[in-house]
């Protein structure tokens, strides 16, 4: 597994070590010898359907529960056997956590008056976190009386009060309706950036990730699939789940013929299938924004014709089913923009050349 | 303040059920003592107010239940005595408690004023005497009235028919009294006939009672209109207002006597001493005459208001020895014809 | 497979995870309540499963006391009467009540909130309460005692009666539960579906009460055939099982065989109590958040049938109670009805007198305090502790299992147990102390189960963010789980004290002339044949209850009014 660059490369020293980590509830292994480097100001997401041990893990860094075998490093320090008390991190759950009894202010405060400041000085705190995070009117109030995004807006004030150096965010946005949730996202991200904190999000929404992280960890049945960027994870997904978890991804069967040969139906496409021997069976993965319309009479590579089936209208584009009798009956999904349709004035049933470029298409073992 | 608040807690916990611990505690001044009774609560102070008038530097702590739970109760400490002095028990539970060891034998000064009856077999003596308790009907004037049942005169009287389901007597299992009609029915009419006669009675008997006390206070509400008692007992209910006669049976009545000993083990001796010494005296025996009839310094009693005259002349010559050795298998006989009465049905 | 693989190579690394300064408090506090749980129920049950084994002088002997007890058809015939008593009192009462239960909750009523107080009358009084008011009702001297023909109140009559008068209200709570929590959607579609109503009650209203009918009926049958006042006072000569423990210990002094009884009478509790956990542990999910509640709605002619069937219970609900209320004031029934005091001067009577109210009043405040802050404390650091899954696991399970163990039964277990000399807690035998210890472990099991319920509802979260934010869990407790769960500890407190004052059957062998309890005075009172001054102590206890009951209801008022702000959803 290629480790995924850092926007700042990967030089640094990491803030966070994760080895050789296990977690078993009896006999089940929720998390099975995951290894992750988390570095200063960076802000990784963990991405993953439910189940994954996304959460696990990000509990096992808070200490909550901890691995049952693994080491897990911050700032330097051994911290894995050390209970959450005894760790430096603030934490915001889905459900916030925040304390109905108390009005926002003491919630926010709550961290800060047992370590003996001073009242004015906690005061002084407080006003600036809640202007931080967009509240400054509404220190009075209960949690009841504040709606969900300014709940959830709390709950990261009161994590960050004691300015923590690490920020765990377990699904903070998904129990918020989805305007405030893209809202939301840009402004955490804002807010981590301003103040450089190096921050781990769980979260099971693809979107989320992509939009806020500086690297994911995609993971999947307790073990990490892959690490990287927003885009390397989009672009070059290193397996099948990847590929299929993030975006959309069509899937069809196919055998390999040789060096950069794979066998469809009874199509030959050219494309990598770096290291696969002939005979292999394969999955041959393609988006369906990298499925051609090939312009004019110019021979492009892997061409071949489709009956266009249904055509979804999706705003800015179509996505069209196609069956190829080529590719030996297997559909096909591919993002037609308007201007396509229009000019081919395409319906059901019509046939359309297209092409699938070998360097957008992705090639897993087995079937 | 969290940690104050709460350690603060846990010691006002701790602090509380040490005084829950105190309060109900055993007393520690040297001159308390601790006596169980099963005499009346209504004449408990007096009994403490005239002990003190002559020994005001012993204090009585009283623990009063009826004659069944007391027995329970000082069978249930037997290892572990709470009790100094036991005055005003039944004797039959005195002598099942002498053959379990748990008695002091002491002779009380004044001991041969007492009717030989009223006193320990054995010298010393492991319990005295006090006064006689003893076995009566209680009959409701009104209510006998009602369903037209003549007035009995003799416990064979009992046996006609026509008082079928209007007589209630105590339980001889759980109750003092239902113990002593039982033995002395055996005694008076010896043990195939008495056992016949209580077949016959069963058939009359509306049910038994827990205790001894009950039956006549049934009588005396209307609930029954025959109630197998104790005369103490009917003659206070009569006292109170109750249409009531007291019937003393022609064939002789069965009777106990409250009685005193000093538990063994207790811790403080003299006291418990000079208690025993004062419950035989004269001022004692007349005290107890303001109740019952019969006590156990002779020449002492005078009528009881109420009380039938007739009732020291009528008193069986009870075997309390007998009784007491004889009164597993009595109540197990019992048990096995009688208790399932209602199954039989 | 991998993670067999993994369960190998993993002790190797394994983490030793290391406790905080909190684990370390809480893990100590929960051990200390499993110790509570083990001298208060485990050993004490132990010593009077033993003692059953023993003979007079306390050898062994193996079963020779049950062959016995077998060989004996004044005890054994018990059993039978025992369970004929609770079969038909259960059946009767799961009867009322459901009709109850559907008026307040499916029908369209006037006054279902008087009508549901009435119906909680009854646990305010000791259960002797009812079986004293039947005598004078239906007693040889009872005003209507015809109504009976020639059948005597003293039996099997008197103690269902009293029964379901005793049992009632536990049954409705449950079974309003049940019926208030029904989906509207089912009956909607019952409707539109043109389902008559006799088989929407048989496809859709009682699959949906299932699991509370049957919780209903166990409780009902456990609470009957433990219950010890009723059949005390009105059983006559049909004897039951917790009264034979009595008659064997009390008026026999035959502890083996009382042993025997309570294992023979800890059975069918037991049983019942393992059913319904096994149907309770069934009963999740039966509502899913998309559930519409129903909405009953005003039919005349059947809202008024309900009203009627409503205020004839609670009538004779009322009516009961008056009775005894009237008889306590009578001078000397039947033959002097003057009302006087004379029944309320306790001090010259059996039974302790007044202090032995003062007495109840102790104990049930001594129970209420100190049992809620054990209890509740104790289900909460069960519930949040963080780790030490298996202690947790065995000590919830000993928090339950109390309920399974009949008062009489625990008495006379607690006089075998602290009264034996080498236990170095025989101190506080006879004290008030084994007193509150036996009351709080008696009705332990409920409170405990009404605070983890309370404690479930709290974010599960709180205690994380406090230990992120370095907060220690005892400050979290006070600050926001105690605020929050305030309405429950007090249902807790109230519970608690509730019981203490009517309870009879655990402190019957425990308490002493010191700390003579007004339900003990009650039940000796009416033992010597003093009716009427047993039915005033009753009343008093009913009128202390009923007077904490009311004090309660105004704080939680005054609390919900005071919390709205934050508790407003």
């Amino acid at each position: 597994m290629r480790p995924g660059a850092g926007q700042a490369g990967d030089t640094r020293k990491p803030f966070l070590r994760i080895t050789d980590l296990t977690k078993m509830f009896g006999s089940f292994a929720a998390l099975r010898d995951i290894s992750l480097e988390i570095y200063e100001r960076e802000f990784v997401c963990f991405l993953g359907p439910s189940g994954c041990g996304k959460t696990t893990l990000l509990r096992a860094i808070a200490g909550l529960d901890i691995q049952t075998s693994g080491r897990v490093e911050q700032a330097g320090n051994d911290i894995s056997a050390l209970p959450p008390s005894e760790r430096d991190f603030g934490i915001v759950f889905q459900s916030y956590a925040l304390f109905p009894n108390l009005t926002v202010k003491k919630n926010v405060a709550y961290g800060l008056v047992s370590r003996k400041t001073a009242r004015a000085t906690i005061e002084a705190r407080v006003a600036e976190l809640l202007a931080l995070v967009g509240l400054p009117e509404q220190g009075d109030k209960y949690p009841a009386q504040l709606s969900g995004g300014q709940q959830q807006r709390v709950a990261l004030a009161r994590a960050l009060a004691t300015s923590p150096g690490l920020l765990l965010l377990d699904e903070p946005l998904s129990a918020l309706d989805a305007k405030v949730r893209v809202h939301l996202r840009h402004e955490v991200k804002e807010l981590q950036r301003k103040l450089g904190i190096t921050t781990v999000m769980v979260t099971h929404d693809q979107e989320e990730a992509l939009t806020m992280a500086d690297r994911i960890v995609v993971m999947n049945q307790g073990v990490i699939e892959q690490v990287g960027t927003p885009l390397e994870i989009y672009r070059d997904p290193q397996t099948a789940f990847v590929a299929d978890f993030i975006g959309t991804m069509n899937f069809v069967p196919g055998v390999v013929q040789g060096p950069g040969r794979v066998r469809v139906g009874q199509l030959d496409l050219n494309c990598e299938v770096d290291g696969l021997s002939q005979g292999a069976a394969v999955t041959v993965a393609v988006r369906p924004e990298d499925v051609l319309v090939p312009e004019g009479k110019s021979v492009s590579e892997n061409a071949f014709d489709a009956r266009v089936g249904d055509m979804e209208f999706l705003g800015s584009f179509f996505r069209a089913d196609l069956e190829a009798e080529a590719m030996g009956g297997h559909g096909l999904r591919a993002d037609l923009s308007i201007n396509i349709v229009r000019r081919l004035n395409l319906n059901r049933g019509d046939m359309l050349p297209v092409a699938l470029p070998g360097e957008r298409i992705r090639v897993f073992p087995g079937q | 303040m969290g940690l104050c608040k709460y350690s603060r807690l846990l010691g006002g916990v701790a602090i509380a059920a040490a005084a829950i611990g105190l309060l109900g505690g055993t007393a520690m001044a040297a001159t308390e003592l601790t006596v169980y009774t099963a005499v009346e609560a209504e004449d408990l102070k007096k009994y403490a107010e005239r002990f003190n008038a002559d020994h005001p530097d012993i204090k009585i702590n009283w623990v009063r239940d009826s004659t069944g739970i007391v027995t329970a109760k000082l069978l249930a400490e037997k290892n572990n005595p709470q009790a100094d002095v036991i005055w005003g028990l039944a004797a039959t539970s005195l002598l099942l408690f002498k053959g379990e060891g748990m008695l002091e034998p002491y002779a009380p000064k004044g001991l041969d004023a007492l009717d030989a009856k009223f006193r320990d077999k054995a010298s010393p003596p492991s319990w005295v005497g006090m006064d006689a308790w003893v076995a009566s009907i209680c009959y409701n004037t009104v209510e006998a009235g009602k369903a037209k049942l003549p007035l009995p005169t003799s416990w064979k009287d009992l046996l006609n028919p026509v008082y079928k389901g209007h007589i209630i007597m105590p339980n001889p299992n759980s109750s003092g009294t239902g113990f002593l009609d039982v033995s002395s029915w055996l005694q008076i009419f010896g043990e195939d006939e008495g056992w016949k006669y209580m077949d016959g009675l069963h058939e009359n008997i509306s049910r038994y009672t827990h205790s001894g006390s009950k039956p006549c206070k049934l009588a005396a509400s209307g609930e029954t209109a025959i109630g197998i008692s104790f005369a103490f007992r009917g003659a206070k209910s009569k006292a109170a207002g109750a249409p009531l006669e007291i019937v003393i049976p022609s064939e002789g009545i069965g009777w106990d006597m409250e009685a005193t000993a000093i538990v063994k083990g207790s811790k403080k001796m003299d006291a418990a001493k000079t208690l025993v010494d004062w419950s035989i005296t004269k001022k004692a025996n007349e005290m107890y005459n303001e109740g019952y009839a019969v006590v156990a310094m002779p020449g002492v009693a005078k009528p009881v208001e109420h009380f039938p005259p007739s009732v020291a002349e009528k008193m069986i010559d009870n075997d309390f020895e007998w009784a007491a050795s004889n009164r597993g298998r009595i109540l197990a006989e019992w048990q096995k014809r009688y208790d399932s009465k209602s199954d039989a049905k | 497979m991998a993670s067999q693989a993994q369960a190998v190579a993993a002790p190797a690394l394994a983490v030793q995870p290391k406790l905080s300064r909190d684990d370390r408090i809480m893990r100590g506090f929960i051990v200390l309540v499993g110790v509570w749980m083990v001298i208060a129920v485990v050993l004490p049950l132990y010593f009077m499963l033993s003692k059953s084994l023993e003979d007079r002088a306390g050898d062994f002997v193996g079963l020779v006391n049950y062959a016995q007890y077998f060989s004996t058809p004044a005890l054994f015939y018990s059993i039978g009467n025992s369970l004929t008593i609770a079969a038909i009192s259960t059946v009767i009462t799961i009867s009322l009540a459901f009709i109850y239960a559907y008026a307040l909750t499916r029908s369209c009523m006037a006054g279902k909130g008087a009508f549901r107080v009435v119906a909680m009358v009854p646990l305010l009084a000791p259960s002797l309460l009812p079986a004293i008011s039947f005598v004078y009702l239906f007693g040889n001297q009872g005003i209507i005692k015809g109504l009976l023909g020639d059948n005597t109140i003293y039996g099997p009559i008197g103690i269902v009666m009293g029964e379901v008068f005793y049992t009632f209200p536990h049954a409705l709570m449950i079974l309003i539960v049940a019926l208030a929590t029904a989906d509207g959607r089912l009956y909607e579609a019952a409707v539109s579906l043109r389902a008559g109503p006799v088989r929407t009650f048989f496809t859709v209203t009682l699959p949906g009460i299932k699991y509370g009918l049957i919780s209903a009926v166990f409780v009902v049958f456990t609470l009957v055939i433990t219950d010890f006042g009723i059949p005390k006072v009105i059983g006559g000569q049909y004897n039951v099982l917790a009264t034979d423990i009595y008659k064997q210990v009390i008026g026999q002094q035959n502890f083996q065989m009382g042993a025997v009884v309570s294992v023979v009478l800890l059975i069918p509790a037991v049983l019942a109590f393992v059913a319904d956990r096994i149907i309770q542990g069934k009963q999740t999910s039966a509502l899913t958040s998309s559930s519409v509640a129903y909405a009953p709605k005003p039919r005349r002619s059947y809202d008024l049938a309900m009203t009627g069937y409503c205020a004839l219970i609670g009538f004779l609900i009322l009516g009961i109670i008056g009775m005894a209320a009237y008889a306590s004031f009578v001078q000397f029934w039947p033959y002097n009805l003057n009302l006087v005091l004379k029944n309320y001067d306790f001090d010259v009577m059996d039974g302790g007198g007044w202090a032995s109210f003062t007495n109840s009043l102790r104990l049930a405040a001594y129970t209420a305090v100190f049992g809620t802050a054990i209890i509740f404390t104790g289900a909460y650091m069960v519930e949040k502790a963080r780790g030490f899954g298996a202690v947790r696991g065995a000590i919830q399970f000993l928090c339950i299992l109390p309920m399974a163990v009949p008062g009489m039964v625990l008495g006379l277990a607690y006089i075998f147990f602290f009264n034996h000399p080498d236990n170095p807690l025989n101190f506080i035998y006879g004290t008030m102390a084994i007193l509150v210890i036996c009351t709080i472990t008696h009705f332990y099991t409920v409170s405990h189960l009404t605070a983890i319920t309370a404690l479930k509802q709290m974010d599960r979260e709180f205690e994380s963010v406090s230990s992120s934010l370095k907060v220690p869990f005892y400050k979290t407790f006070t600050r926001v789980t105690v605020p929050v769960c305030l309405p429950a500890i007090l249902d807790v407190s109230i519970y608690l004290f509730v019981n203490a004052m009517t309870t009879v059957s655990a402190v019957i062998f425990l308490y002493s002339t010191d700390t003579a309890l007004a339900s003990v005075a009650a039940l000796n009172m009416d033992d010597a044949g003093d009716i009427a001054p047993a039915a005033a102590m009753c009343m008093m206890i009913f009128y202390a209850a009923a007077t904490v009951r009311l004090l309660h209801v105004l704080v939680t008022r005054g609390l919900a009014r005071r919390t709205q702000a934050w508790r407003a959803r």
